[in-house]
Order: structure tokens, then C-alpha cells, then sequence
């Protein structure tokens, strides 16, 4: 069977591949359905959805149109939430793996290190580093991604330090496998599932933390995103309260379709189809 | 109870269990029938899959999520133990049927003492108050003969050995004094010296309280030693059932008489000497101590795992280093083939000093002596397919990967698993997966290769197959083998020396049928005396 066939079999990853999709084809169109800036006041504010032509979502406060913000914004969402996700397992994975396969002194000075990151609290870094680096697209994903990988090492470290004792990495061993070797073809395979559920879910709370930080008026002034649309919409949302739902349900479908890709992938990665056991 | 003794106790009829969809087969067990009578002990046999716990979890209402009985009766005690309600069957369970477990590590509950764990037993039936079952629970243990009970009634689980907490879960069996007792391979965990003293604990609790037992276990050595009765099972049927002795003097069906074949029998054969005198493992004085690092609370605790260990090993022979659980043998593995370093002592390989090598130079050396690993399950990685298992080494050392692909299938072949590489490890059995370990080992051509309890995971029938293949092997390439063991039987048939060892000590060795036959040491007498059924296997042999 091949991948996508084992990865079908999971009706709700299907489904969240193709929320997926069309979320990015929704990012990929939104410069051709809206091809101007969404910033721009195209009529009068607060016009409630299906009132007009040409408004499905209505506007917002300043008379924008709030279905070229949602397009636009999916691009960004999208881009902070993957980037800043793979950003932090290119440092947390590498660290944590070290970590738990080697041990000893090594493994106390890279937890010493990781534990670091962890006492501060996640948002509040991730503010002083936006504040400190000026609001951008880059750095906001390099905030995202510097108070995200701590869990990530963690994890990994303890998956590696419970798979290196096994019969086969023994083995492994045995037959003269160097430790690179071992440590990427034995062990990591085997790590897998659980770094990838925990990169889906990493993904959405990237997107929600971006969400937060421009909510605080900490995004980056020359991109529409959905944390954006809900912060600014967070004094009317009484009076408007299509300006939160919008960007707020795109939010959503987002982080699930993840999770349930994210779910399918593991499954899919593992050749004896864990789903089955009852 | 005086019952007429032609009325069974329990009695199964035409008892039907269905599997799951997607099951191996469809019925756990199919059309089952047996009584178990007041008063006796009937031993169900059977390798794994063959159904012999599935009937006993349906008379005590344990069965799995998806299984369920569709047809047949199980009476007991005149209600048919598969219609009566789940509360009627928690009334009946401890009260009137007892059961003991295989695993006594996790039947227990970790965190509560011994005592409050039998005390409950009668709190859930309402039985007694407070003072009263302590008393009753020093009563059991000491029935049960743990030493010192009225420490041990405050002890916690994790502070008994697995025997101790086997006599544990017995004296919680016995509690209420049920009428039936299910044993499910209760010492198929513990060492041959702790299962010969739960065996005779078993037999004589049974004479006493004059129950009836229904013994489920695989080894027909425990068969001979206790049963009364046999129940002989295959996929889920019966196969034959009679009385013990005519059953093992006598077995009708063809796989009872493969069943019983396959036990390693008495008959030692004649040594064969080592083909050459070129010695091959050296080993010296070898020290190996285990320190746990002593906490604020806890004193550090030092466990000589290796204690002087000295022997050495001519190419081309098979020496079997036999002893109990914590007796260092798999640690001197270890040490061997380097997963584990020793303190102190020598150790060389064909002229090479094996100890010191570290690093790279021990990686570029190890593929000289190699491992096949005891638990067919854990040994092989799940997300590599066995091709490549096999070709890892070979390619690690060196030869390009085609090559060693090639070399992988061959050996597959040469193990009898022809046209298997591009599956994954759990598309076999336990059995077939121990064999991809053997090819595995041997993709090295390696000088030695270490089995470390290779064989005792396996079903006996399977364990017979697999010895065979090795001393096919062995014949083939002149393997020089050190074969790791519990069972002194198994050890005698395939080796030509036999290291026995207790608490990190050489206690004896020598040639396999002066050990097997003379013993010198009360040690090896004593484990000799323990393996299960020996006269009567002696008795089919002469």
C-alpha cells in the first residue's frame, strides 16, 4: 500500500487535507479574487455580511472589507504558524536527541539550557523579543519559534532515552552502526509519532500566538493577519460581531485540519497501522 | 460438599468463543468441552494462540472487549456461568472461584501493603471486620509459607521476590476458600527453583482444602509434575484429553506426540569434542559491579553482577552458561560482546585484547563477535523492513549497499524465510523473527556469536525448530557459540561445555554430560532436581 493510500484510510485526515487545501489555495488566490491592498476602505464601516455585492463578510471598523483581510491574512497565518513550527524543531529535535542518547554531563548541560527557556513564561518572551526586534513577519516568527522548541526538546529527549535501551538500537550497536547512524535511521523513525502530533498542534498554537501578539499591536503593521482582524475587532465585537467571527472560525477550521493531518501522517508513517488495535 | 463425584464442578459444553473481525481465525475457541471434577487438577496445554486461557476468562467473566461467547454452556455450581448477570459473577468470583495470574510483577497493586491487599479480598464480599481479616491474611501467608508472614503482611509489593508475590496472589486466591482454583501459567515467569516450590505450594494447598484446579500452562514438564488430567489444545480445539499418565506414557494424537517430543529430553548427546584447540575467547577475571547512586533517603546499593569470572573457549565449540535469574550470565553476555564494560579483568579474542578497545576502534572490531537477542519482539525495529535489519551491519562495515542487500536475502533463505526482505518485522512470528535475529547475526560472519536466552520466549515446538537451525549453523560456518540459559535441559542438548553460575560466580563447569549427568555442586543438583516432570521424562527416554 502506498503512503497516501495508508493516509486515506484515515477518513479525518482526509478531511483535514482538504480544509487544508483550501486554505491555501484561499492564501494563494487572495491577490488575484482581491487584488487590492486589504487594508484599503472600500465602503462604509461596520456593513454586516451579505448586504452588498462584492461584501460577503461585510466591513469592518474603517470600512475594509473583511473577506480580503480573511484571504489575505490566511497567507501569513499560515506562514508564521509552519515556518515558526519547523524553525523550533530544527533547534528542540537535534537538542533534545543529544541529549537523550548521550546523557551524562552533555544531557545535563543542554537541560540546564533548555530549562532556561522554560522559566520564563512563553508570551511574555515572545513580546520582549518582538518589542526588542521591532514587529516583522521574521521576527515574530523567530519569537514564536524561540519560546516553542523547550517542549520539543523535552519530549525528544525522553522518547530518546527510553528507545536507546532497546533490543534493536542494542543491536544496532552491535553491528557497528556509528552513532549518527543510529541516532537517525534507529531511533528517530521510532520518535516520530509523537514530534509530529506535537508539531501540529505547535503549528495552531503558533497561529494563536501570533494572534495574541498582534491583538497586543505587536504584529507587523504592513500585513493583514487573522489576529490581527480579532484584536482590532475586540472593542465592537457587541455591535459587529462578524468582524471576530470570521477570522475566529478560519482560526479554528485551521488548528483542526492540522491536527487531523497531523493524526493521519502518524498513522500512515506507521507500518503496522497502530488505528486497528481495538 | 459431598457431592457425588460423578457431578463435574464445572462443567463446559460445546463452549464457542468468536474473535473479533480481522482475526486470525474466527472462533477463540470452538465447540470446547471438558468438566473439571471436585478435587482434581486438570492441566490445559497449549501454545500461544491455541485458546487455553480464553475458556478460563470466560468462566470467570474476564473476557476482552469484542470477544464473546456465541454458543455452549460453562455450568457451574448448576447456572450457566455465561448467562448470569455481571453482579452475579463478581458474587461468584473469590467466593467460589479463585484465580491466579502469570505475571505476579503487575497483578499486584504497587502501592499497597500485602495485608490490605488480602483483607480486600473479604471487604469485597462483605465478609468479617477490620481485626478480623488481619488476622485471617497472617493466617493465609503463613499457610502459604511466606517467611517471616507478620513482616511481610506490611510489606509492599515491589519488596517481595516474584516467587514471594506468586504466594501472594495465591494466598488471595485462597482467601475464601473457593471450590475452584484457575491457574494461568502462574510460574511460567519464575526461575526453575521458584516454580518447583509454587508447583509443590499448589499441589499440597490443593490436597488440604481438596479443591479442584484448573491448571493452564505450555510446558508439559509441569504437566507430569502435577496434573491429573490433561486437556491437550490446538487453534482453539481440543486435541486430546485423558488422564495425566496415560497421556504422556501414551499420547494419541500426533501433535501431543510432537508436544512432548519437543521437550529437550535427558538424553545427553555424546560429546563432540571442539573440531580445533585454537582458542578463540579468553576470559580472565573478569569483575562487573552495579552501583546505584544512593539518594538522600536511600543508602547506594552495589550488586556484583560479575565475580572473577574466568573461562575460555576453543573455536568451533558451544559453551552454555546456565543459572537463575540475577545470576550474572547475561551480564558476562554483555560484557562480551561489549554492550556493557567491566570493571576489571581480561578478555581477548583470537590474540586481540576485546577489553580496552573503545571508540572507534571498538565499532570497526564488533562485528566479530555478535548477539542474538532473547525477546523476538523488541529486537528487531518496527519501521525498518528486514532486508535492510539484516544488511545494516554489513553496510555499516563497509559493503556497498546492493550488495549487502543481496547478501540479506541469502541469508533469509539460509534461515528458511526465502523472499521476506521488503516486509516489516511485525508481518512475522515469534519464531520466524528470532530466525531474521539469527541471520541477522551471522550477516558479520562473526568469529563468536552470543545468544542470550534465544530461545526461551519461544513456544517448545518452535524452540526445538530454532535449536535445530543453529546447530545446522553451527555445522555449516563452525560457529563458535555461547549459548545463554535458565534451562539446564536446553543447554545440555546443544552444548559441548557448561558454565553454571549463582550470584555472579562459576560455580561449575565442565563438559555438558558430566554436568547433566554427574553433577559435582549442590547448586547444580538443586537445579537439576527443579526442572519440572524430570522422571517422568527420564522414563520416556529409557
Amino acid at each position: 500500500m502506498n503512503f497516501f493510500a495508508r493516509f486515506a484510510q484515515n477518513r479525518g485526515a482526509l478531511v483535514g487535507l482538504i480544509i487544508l487545501t483550501m486554505i491555501i489555495l484561499m492564501a494563494i488566490s487572495a491577490p488575484l479574487l482581491f487584488p487590492e491592498s486589504p487594508w484599503r476602505m472600500v465602503q462604509r464601516p461596520f456593513l454586516p455580511p451579505l448586504e452588498l455585492d462584492g461584501f460577503p463578510m461585510g466591513t469592518d471598523t474603517m470600512g475594509r472589507n473583511v473577506a480580503a483581510g480573511l484571504m489575505h491574512g490566511a497567507w501569513v497565518s499560515l506562514l508564521i504558524g509552519l515556518v515558526s513550527t519547523f524553525v523550533a524543531l530544527v533547534i528542540g529535535v537535534p537538542l533534545g536527541a543529544i541529549a537523550g542518547y548521550y546523557g551524562g554531563l552533555l544531557d545535563d548541560a543542554l537541560m540546564r539550557f533548555t530549562e532556561f527557556f522554560q522559566i520564563i513564561p512563553n508570551f511574555a518572551l515572545a513580546i520582549v523579543l518582538v518589542a526588542i526586534m521591532q514587529p516583522s513577519v521574521t521576527s515574530i516568527v523567530l519569537a514564536i519559534a524561540l519560546v516553542s522548541w523547550p517542549p520539543v526538546a523535552r519530549l525528544v529527549r525522553a522518547e530518546f532515552m527510553s528507545l536507546r535501551h532497546r533490543e534493536y538500537v542494542e543491536a544496532a550497536r552491535l553491528v557497528g552502526q556509528s552513532n549518527r547512524t543510529i541516532i537517525l535511521r534507529q531511533i528517530l523513525p521510532n520518535a516520530m509519532s509523537p514530534i509530529i502530533v506535537m508539531a501540529s498542534l505547535m503549528v495552531a498554537t503558533a497561529i494563536l500566538l501570533e494572534s495574541s501578539l498582534s491583538f497586543l499591536g505587536l504584529g507587523d503593521p504592513n500585513v493583514m493577519s487573522w489576529g490581527y482582524m480579532i484584536g482590532a475587532a475586540r472593542t465592537v465585537i457587541r455591535q459587529a460581531w462578524w468582524l471576530s467571527f470570521f477570522p475566529g472560525l478560519a482560526i479554528l477550521l485551521t488548528v483542526l485540519a492540522l491536527n487531523l493531518v497531523g493524526e493521519g501522517l502518524d498513522d500512515a508513517l506507521n507500518p503496522k497501522l497502530s488505528r486497528e488495535r481495538s | 460438599m459431598n457431592h457425588t463425584t460423578d457431578t463435574p464442578l464445572l462443567s463446559l459444553q460445546g463452549l464457542t468463543i468468536a474473535l473479533p473481525k480481522g482475526a486470525d481465525r474466527a472462533y477463540a475457541v470452538e465447540n470446547l468441552s471438558y468438566d473439571v471434577q471436585r478435587g482434581e487438577i486438570l492441566c490445559v496445554v497449549g501454545e500461544s494462540g491455541s485458546g487455553k486461557s480464553m475458556a478460563a476468562n470466560a468462566v470467570m467473566g474476564l473476557l476482552p472487549k469484542g470477544v464473546r461467547p456465541v454458543d455452549g454452556k460453562a455450568i457451574f455450581a448448576d447456572q450457566d456461568l455465561l448467562s448470569i448477570t455481571e453482579k452475579q459473577h463478581r458474587e461468584l468470583r473469590g467466593l467460589r472461584i479463585g484465580m491466579i495470574f502469570q505475571e505476579p510483577m503487575t497483578a499486584l497493586n504497587p502501592l499497597m501493603r500485602v495485608g490490605a491487599q488480602i483483607s480486600e479480598v473479604f471487604e469485597a464480599h462483605g465478609q468479617l471486620n477490620g481485626a478480623e481479616r488481619s488476622i485471617k491474611a497472617l493466617e493465609l501467608l503463613t499457610e502459604v509459607g511466606l517467611p517471616e508472614p507478620e513482616k511481610a503482611i506490611r510489606a509492599y509489593p515491589f519488596q517481595l521476590s516474584g516467587g514471594q508475590r506468586q504466594r501472594v496472589m495465591i494466598a488471595m486466591a485462597l482467601a475464601l476458600e473457593p471450590e475452584l482454583l484457575i491457574a494461568d501459567e502462574p510460574t511460567t515467569a519464575l526461575d526453575v527453583t521458584t516454580q518447583a516450590q509454587i508447583l509443590d505450594l499448589i499441589i499440597d494447598l490443593q490436597k488440604r482444602h481438596g479443591m479442584a484446579v484448573m491448571f493452564i500452562t505450555h510446558d508439559f514438564g509441569v504437566v507430569a509434575e502435577i496434573a491429573t488430567r490433561v486437556c491437550v489444545m490446538r487453534q482453539g480445539k481440543i486435541v486430546e484429553l485423558g488422564e495425566a499418565r496415560d497421556v504422556l506414557a501414551n499420547p494419541q494424537h500426533e501433535y501431543t506426540r510432537a508436544l512432548i517430543e519437543a521437550i529437550p529430553s535427558d538424553v545427553v548427546p555424546e560429546a563432540r569434542g571442539a573440531e580445533t584447540d585454537t582458542p578463540l575467547l579468553d576470559v580472565k577475571n573478569l569483575n562487573k559491579v552495579f552501583r546505584s547512586k544512593g539518594g538522600l533517603f536511600k543508602p547506594a546499593r552495589e550488586v556484583r553482577a560479575l565475580n572473577d569470572v574466568s573461562f575460555s573457549l576453543v573455536k568451533g565449540e558451544t559453551i552454555g552458561i546456565v543459572g537463575e535469574s540475577g545470576s550474572g550470565k547475561s551480564t558476562l553476555g554483555r560484557c562480551i560482546v561489549r554492550l556493557e564494560t567491566p570493571d576489571s579483568g581480561l578478555m581477548s579474542l583470537s590474540g586481540t585484547d576485546f577489553m580496552t578497545l573503545h571508540g572507534e576502534s571498538l565499532r570497526r572490531e564488533r562485528k566479530r563477535v555478535q548477539m542474538i537477542f532473547q525477546d523476538p519482539y523488541a529486537s528487531l525495529n518496527p519501521r525498518t523492513r528486514v532486508g535492510m535489519a539484516i544488511a545494516q551491519g554489513p553496510i555499516a562495515n563497509g559493503i556497498p549497499k546492493q550488495k549487502a542487500l543481496a547478501q540479506a536475502d541469502d541469508l533469509l533463505e539460509l534461515v528458511g524465510l526465502a523472499n521476506t526482505a521488503d516486509r516489516f518485522p511485525h508481518e512475522f512470528s515469534g519464531g520466524q523473527r528470532q530466525r531474521i535475529g539469527i541471520a541477522r547475526a551471522l550477516a558479520l560472519e562473526p568469529e563468536l556469536i552470543v545468544a542470550d536466552e534465544a530461545v526461551s520466549a519461544l513456544d517448545v515446538s518452535i524452540q526445538a525448530q530454532i535449536l535445530e537451525l543453529l546447530e545446522d549453523l553451527k555445522q555449516k560456518f563452525s560457529l563458535s557459540l555461547l549459548f545463554i540459559t535458565h534451562d539446564l535441559r536446553v543447554a545440555a542438548q546443544i552444548c559441548d561445555h557448561i558454565i553454571v553460575m549463582q550470584h555472579g560466580r562459576i560455580v561449575e563447569q565442565g563438559p555438558a554430560r558430566d554436568i547433566f549427568l554427574a553433577p559435582q555442586q549442590a547448586y547444580t543438583r538443586q537445579l537439576l532436581d527443579a526442572i519440572p516432570g524430570r522422571p517422568e521424562a527420564t522414563e520416556i527416554a529409557s
